[in-house]
């Protein structure tokens, strides 16, 4: 599993990569409640804006870890929202990503890495 | 920014494991371990134990209640001197322009008068006081009591557990009353829409009054947080953010605060900032007005968007001045300025979210019908 420094985690799954957010971010959002996930065979690059998750405090956005199509979408968090809360690292995964380029993986932290970055 | 204050129950809120934030100066809990979705309902299904002391609680004393409260009406619309001793009431200060100062809370003490205002606004509010009321009454500013609020349905049952007394009390009534043996300032009122209670403490018996209440099974901890979305559920205003300085108090749909002896026709008609405009806003009505907004989606509308008629073009009629996730009302819920056309319950508008145009109700405020002990 890899990790950015946004606070998504990165599994790869056959040829696609699934992605959510990290038990540290959802506790630092706070209890979630909207999500708004993209629609399954958009094209994303990188860095690009593609869901976008509201907490009882703010509003974020998950940015495209990688380039790549969008495949599938998790589409039952929208009426679940608190998921992020209670499942962040397997449940609440938002979308996977079918990547044009795997190798954009290697440039994110692996599991120790991110536990340092977090502190 | 400097240093940020410390109320007397920052160590509690240290040992409770408060989520601490910069709050109009002082170092408060935005949240507990429990956070703000738990917190928010614990309130309005139990009780909630919230930190007020950030807020400025001031005596004004002059010859006796009356002088006093004759020398504060310069600077409020409300009735000070027509409220009983032992009675509280909502108010605001207004500007010469008819906009609100701060929003605040007076009571009779019987001898004086006792006022709560704003953290944020504080040092103006009571600038402002000295300035205009000195010297024949002296503004007091009382910095070694906390302020705390008890608020929910099991607020009564909790409290009247240090002193049977409070039970007997109704909605705005304020008394001075032993609490575990501390003489404390109790007033049935709050800021959550909720039944509920607000004690103002010695600071050194503040935190072993607040421990016992937090034994209790009844009583959490609550933050800021859902401090603030209570209040919004409440239909309450957020000083600076849903009223300001630019706000009339009926644009604001506080008129029911100005009482009628104090407006136009009234015995005590005016006298204070701003009555012109005031009573021009009463008499030929106001051009917006402040709803309560229900979103019809899921998304959240927060402060700052944009509010149109239609779900295209046009120019905006409005803006959400306060909005977030309802966890009572089970949604997100709003409120903000309208055009008067549109400030009619049930009108269809639409807020700008993330440049889409979203449905959003006008609603009756409160979203979520308060539980007062009236």
């Amino acid at each position: 599993m890899k990790f950015t420094e946004e606070h998504e985690w990165l599994r790869v799954e056959g040829d696609l990569v699934v992605v959510g957010i990290t038990e540290h971010a959802s506790e630092q959002l706070g209890d979630v409640v909207f999500i708004e996930l993209p629609e399954a065979g958009t094209e994303v690059t990188k860095d690009e804006e593609v869901c976008v998750i509201e907490s009882v405090k703010a509003a974020s956005d998950i940015l495209a870890p990688i380039d790549g199509e969008i495949v599938e979408v998790n589409e039952p968090l929208v009426d679940e929202p608190g998921k992020v809360n209670d499942d962040p690292m397997e449940g609440a995964w938002f979308f996977k990503i079918k990547p044009s380029d795997a190798s954009q993986m290697d440039d994110y932290m692996d599991e120790n890495a991110y536990k340092d970055f977090i502190g | 920014m400097g240093e940020l204050k410390r109320t007397p129950l920052y160590d509690l809120h240290i040992e409770l494991g408060a989520k601490m934030v910069g709050f109009a100066g002082y170092d408060m809990p935005v949240q507990y371990p429990l956070g703000v979705m738990k917190e928010h309902l614990h309130c309005r299904g139990a009780a909630g134990l919230f930190d007020v002391s950030h807020m400025g609680q001031v005596a004004l004393r002059a010859d006796g209640y009356e002088a006093a409260a004759k020398a504060f009406e310069a600077l409020v619309p409300q009735d000070v001197i027509g409220l009983g001793a032992g009675r509280q009431r909502y108010g605001f200060f207004t500007n010469d322009a008819g906009g609100i100062e701060d929003d605040l809370m007076f009571a009779n003490r019987g001898d004086h008068l006792f006022v709560v205002v704003n953290a944020a606004c504080k040092e103006a509010d009571i600038a402002r006081m000295t300035a205009a009321l000195s010297p024949d009454v002296t503004v007091e500013e009382i910095t070694d009591r906390a302020l705390v609020a008890l608020q929910g349905p099991a607020a009564e049952t909790a409290l009247a557990r240090l002193n049977p007394a409070v039970a007997d009390m109704a909605f705005m009534d304020f008394i001075e009353v032993e609490l575990d043996g501390v003489a404390c300032w109790v007033s049935r009122s709050g800021y959550t829409g909720e039944d509920g209670y607000e004690i103002s403490i010695p600071e050194a018996d503040a935190e072993g009054i607040c421990r016992k209440l937090l034994e209790m099974e009844e009583v959490e901890g609550i933050g800021l947080g859902a401090r603030d979305s209570l209040r919004l559920e409440g239909g309450l205003c957020l000083y600076g953010n849903d009223i300001d300085a630019t706000t009339s108090p009926i644009e604001a749909a506080l008129t029911w605060a100005i009482q009628k002896v104090r407006r136009a026709d009234g015995d005590r008609a005016g006298g204070f900032p701003g009555a012109d405009r005031i009573f021009g806003d009463l008499a030929e009505g106001v051009a917006r007005k402040r709803v309560g907004l229900a979103p019809t989606g899921r998304a959240p509308m927060r402060a700052g968007t944009q509010l149109f008629a239609a779900a295209e073009g046009g120019e905006p009629i409005g803006e959400v001045t306060s909005g977030g996730f309802g966890p009572t009302y089970e949604g997100p819920v709003a409120m903000g300025y309208v055009g008067t056309a549109q400030a009619v319950v049930g009108t269809e508008i639409f807020g700008e979210v993330r440049g889409k145009r979203m449905p959003v109700t006008v609603a009756k405020m409160p979203l979520v019908p308060a539980n007062f002990k009236r």
